[in-house]
């Protein structure tokens, strides 16, 4: 990776997409990094698109990551994943969410959702790892642990360990009881266990 | 918001700039701070409240929120307002005359101006206000910045006895970065002194403080000129050397590492003397401003030969993406392959309404009524335009609807004869702005129906509460405007004022149609809470009973984001009409059980859900 790295989390509002996006950037300054998190988040609770871009290194500038140069872009949606394909750099990865969340515009016919987003992004000739974040939540037993799924599906793909990332995860839940304590814990791990098995499955 | 312990002096802390300049203000021992909410700026306000030792306020609008930290400054007080770009506009006449005042205690106008329209209906500059008004402005870079800036900004106004507008953009208030934060320096006003010459604004006073102004702008130049906020780094790569300001310093560091560079902090008035520095130093000077071309203007008029707004947009953001290619351009290079990917076609996903959105019930009826032209307004009922309403046709400014439906009544052209004219306006943008126009409409006998949608909030923003909900800015009980009262004083004949409960369709559908019948002014008061306050109770979900939809998909047109499509189909019917058929399912883990839905639906098929497995009785939103 080049000496900022740069994190594009992506997906639709009210997902938890900025909520995942400062606790990446939590971890990256608790490594001891420079951070600078940005998004356009005037309509966020709207429904509307939401991507949220995180900057960490020695010293970060503007805040703002240019098109072709995210090392990582963290999904939360499928189409979403696919509009912002154009700010990964060659070589970059895509982590994506098989979740596909249907706009009203599209319920009423004006325009379609696209019929396979994984085979567009995949297209473009970047590693891209999809998993089913929502079901792996699901299965959990709470719809709301996806967020954590998410970040336990980058885990390996940042310049510090898991288990930093982990940390500052749990941290945020500690006030709430054990109990959450350990669902989340579970939910990272079964997020990490997903992209871990798909990328491997893709070497 | 409670007030919590602020963390200690040297903490680093990670702050977007709102909540950087809130410290800041905070800090500089600020007793009052008022404003009016508008996105990038809400947050300020929201979080100063948060501290202890001052007092902070929701202004009705921003004209009050300004003439309020006035008071506050003529009393000897340190006092801070801040709005978005368009609340400028309102306060501005305040401020055109604060000027030749001047302030006793501190005085600082954070304006957020909402560069690339994120949540706006236009784009401006804010620094023009310094022009206008002959302020100082400065120009943060990022949260520490926004941050020093802002203590900095107390100190100038004191020294010059002058208000100091602080000019943030979307970029810098909600951009999160480290800031390192000091000690709070408490500060004691002396009290109003009686001094009319100064305080009493009529031409035989206001007159002679105009020179005193210029003189004023004079040494501001002058201190600028040395100022620790203007500073020029001198790079190594002398072919293009840049004068910039705000975040779009950022975006040139990181394009252009190597370049030399004017960094103006302090940017009204312009030193022109650091400017010629810069000029000597390289063979090409680009300004770089967002958004409209001051400096580079100024700086032409003084002979100097810059680039600007020749090479570079005049609209929105100057991020290293918009500068690079601008640049090597200009030096005849290549820009990176991989920086200029054109993005995948995908859908548009514009903004919704809130699933069980009290504005649905509203806007689905406006679009089952014929021969209506709707003036609209400022808030989460412009979403009304889109799909699949499409009942909103202008939206001009805060209150706006009401002069607007007024015009459109009294202006009327050959087709517009049989038109019914309505005004839809929210609780709060109503006592923000509207209250005057409804007192215009009823003056000079207009024939307008106005939807007055209370949904006990300013929704938009994130639901702040207002004079409207009964709460006041720490959530504490506060005095509540009663609108049938308010409306009816102004002059609208009680058995034209009607208050309904938007999600019962029919009677909101009848109301309309009586109203916009009757040639004079009426308005109607929906009075449901928005769905994010606290006044906002959930009930029990629907579902859709597969075997029973037809899919004849009216519920879609409620334009509620919790119904889904299942199957898509075709049908002809007896007079050879091909129909287009949609089956639908409803997301029972957001619906709230608001039975919108249920009310058009001809089969009958959406009844109350009934669970069948645990996983399905989880609450909660759409996560991943």
């Amino acid at each position: 990776m080049s000496a900022t790295t740069n994190i594009l989390v992506v997906g639709i509002g009210g997902q938890g997409v900025m909520t995942a996006t400062e606790i990446l950037a939590e971890a990256a300054i608790a490594m001891g990094h420079d951070a600078k998190k940005t998004e356009v988040a005037g309509m966020a609770q709207r429904g509307g698109v939401v991507s949220s871009h995180l900057r960490f290194g020695a010293k970060v500038l503007s805040p703002q990551i240019t098109p072709g140069t995210a090392d990582v872009l963290l999904g939360f949606e499928s189409a979403e994943a696919m509009r912002w394909q154009h700010m990964l750099k060659p070589g970059g990865i895509t982590l994506m969410n098989t979740a596909r969340l249907v706009p009203p515009v599209v319920e009423l016919g004006l325009f379609d959702y696209p019929a396979d987003p994984l085979a567009e992004v995949k297209k473009g000739g970047n590693r891209v790892v999809a998993f089913d974040a929502t079901t792996i939540a699901l299965e959990l037993g709470d719809i709301r642990l996806g967020n954590t799924v998410m970040l336990g599906a980058i885990a390996d793909h940042l310049p510090f360990s898991a288990d930093d990332l982990l940390a500052c995860v749990l941290k945020r839940f500690q006030k709430k009881g054990e109990k959450l304590v350990e669902l989340n814990r579970r939910a990272f791990a079964a997020g990490r266990a997903a992209v871990g098995a798909a990328a491997a499955a893709l070497a | 918001m409670a007030a919590v312990m602020p963390a200690p002096a040297a903490s680093r802390l990670f702050l977007s700039g709102n909540e950087a300049v809130a410290r800041a203000v905070w800090e500089s021992g600020v007793k009052v701070a008022a404003a009016y909410p508008g996105t990038p700026a809400t947050e300020m306000l929201e979080v100063i409240s948060t501290y202890p030792d001052l007092y902070a306020e929701w202004s009705v609008n921003e004209k009050v929120s300004l003439e309020v930290a006035i008071g506050a400054a003529y009393a000897g007080s340190r006092a801070f307002c801040c709005m978005k770009h368009v609340g400028m506009n309102v306060a501005s006449d305040a401020l055109m005359t604060l000027t030749l005042t001047g302030v006793i205690g501190g005085l600082v106008i954070a304006i957020a101006d909402d560069v690339g329209l994120s949540s706006s209906q236009n784009e401006q500059d804010s620094r023009y206000w310094g022009r206008f008004a002959h302020l100082p402005v400065f120009e943060p870079a990022d949260s520490q910045e926004a941050y020093a800036m802002t203590k900095a900004a107390f100190e100038l106004s004191e020294q010059f006895q002058v208000p100091v507008i602080l000019r943030m953009t979307t970029r810098i208030n909600h951009v999160k970065a480290l800031v390192t934060v000091g000690e709070r320096v408490p500060h004691e006003g002396a009290g109003f002194q009686k001094e009319a010459s100064r305080f009493v604004m009529v031409p035989g006073n206001a007159g002679k403080r105009i020179p005193l102004m210029f003189e004023r702008d004079d040494k501001l130049r002058e201190f600028a000129e040395s100022s620790p906020l203007n500073f020029i780094e001198p790079g190594s790569d002398r072919r293009v050397g840049f004068i910039t300001s705000g975040p779009a310093y950022m975006h040139v560091k990181e394009a252009f590492p190597d370049a030399p560079v004017l960094k103006l902090g302090f940017s009204c008035p312009v030193p022109f003397e650091k400017c010629r520095e810069l000029a000597a130093l390289v063979d090409q000077v680009v300004v770089v401003e967002e958004v409209e071309p001051l400096v580079e203007t100024e700086l032409k008029a003084i002979g100097l030969a810059v680039l600007g707004k020749e090479i570079l947009p005049r609209q929105g953001e100057l991020s290293p993406n918009v500068l690079k290619p601008a640049i090597a351009k200009l030096l005849g290079e290549e820009v990176p392959a991989a920086q200029q990917v054109a993005p995948l076609p995908v859908f548009p996903r514009p903004p919704t309404m809130c699933v069980a959105c009290p504005h649905l019930g509203v806007y689905y009826t406006l679009s089952q009524v014929r021969n209506l032209t709707i003036a609209g307004d400022i808030g989460c009922y412009t979403l009304g335009a889109g799909h699949p309403w499409n009942a909103l046709d202008t939206c001009v400014s805060m209150g706006a609807s009401m002069g607007v439906a007024l015009g459109l009544d009294k202006g009327r052209g050959a087709s517009d004869e049989s038109k019914r004219i309505l005004a839809v306006i929210g609780d709060s943008t109503f006592l923000h702005m509207g209250m005057q126009g409804l007192l215009d409409i009823v003056y000079n006998k207009g024939n307008v129906t106005v939807l007055l949608l209370d949904n006990r909030a300013v929704g938009m923003t994130g639901g702040q509460n207002n004079p409207g909900n009964g709460y006041g800015l720490h959530g504490e009980e506060a005095p509540r405007v009663d609108f049938v009262k308010l409306v009816e004083s102004l002059g609208v004949k009680p058995e034209r004022v009607h208050k309904v409960n938007p999600y019962e369709l029919p009677v909101l559908f009848k109301t309309i149609r009586e109203e916009v019948k009757v040639p004079e002014v009426s308005v109607i008061i929906t009075d449901q809470p928005c769905v994010l306050v606290k006044d906002y109770h959930k009930l029990k979900p629907y579902a859709v009973v597969e075997d029973k939809c037809t899919g004849c998909g009216s519920c879609i047109d409620v334009g509620c984001p919790a119904i889904h499509v299942t199957r898509r189909g075709q049908e002809t019917k007896p007079n050879g009409r091909v129909v287009d058929l949609a089956w639908v399912r409803i997301e029972t883990s957001v619906c709230t059980g608001c039975g919108l839905c249920v009310q058009p639906c001809g089969p009958k098929a959406i009844e109350h859900f009934v669970p069948t497995s645990p996983i399905q009785l989880v609450k909660g939103g759409c996560n991943a």
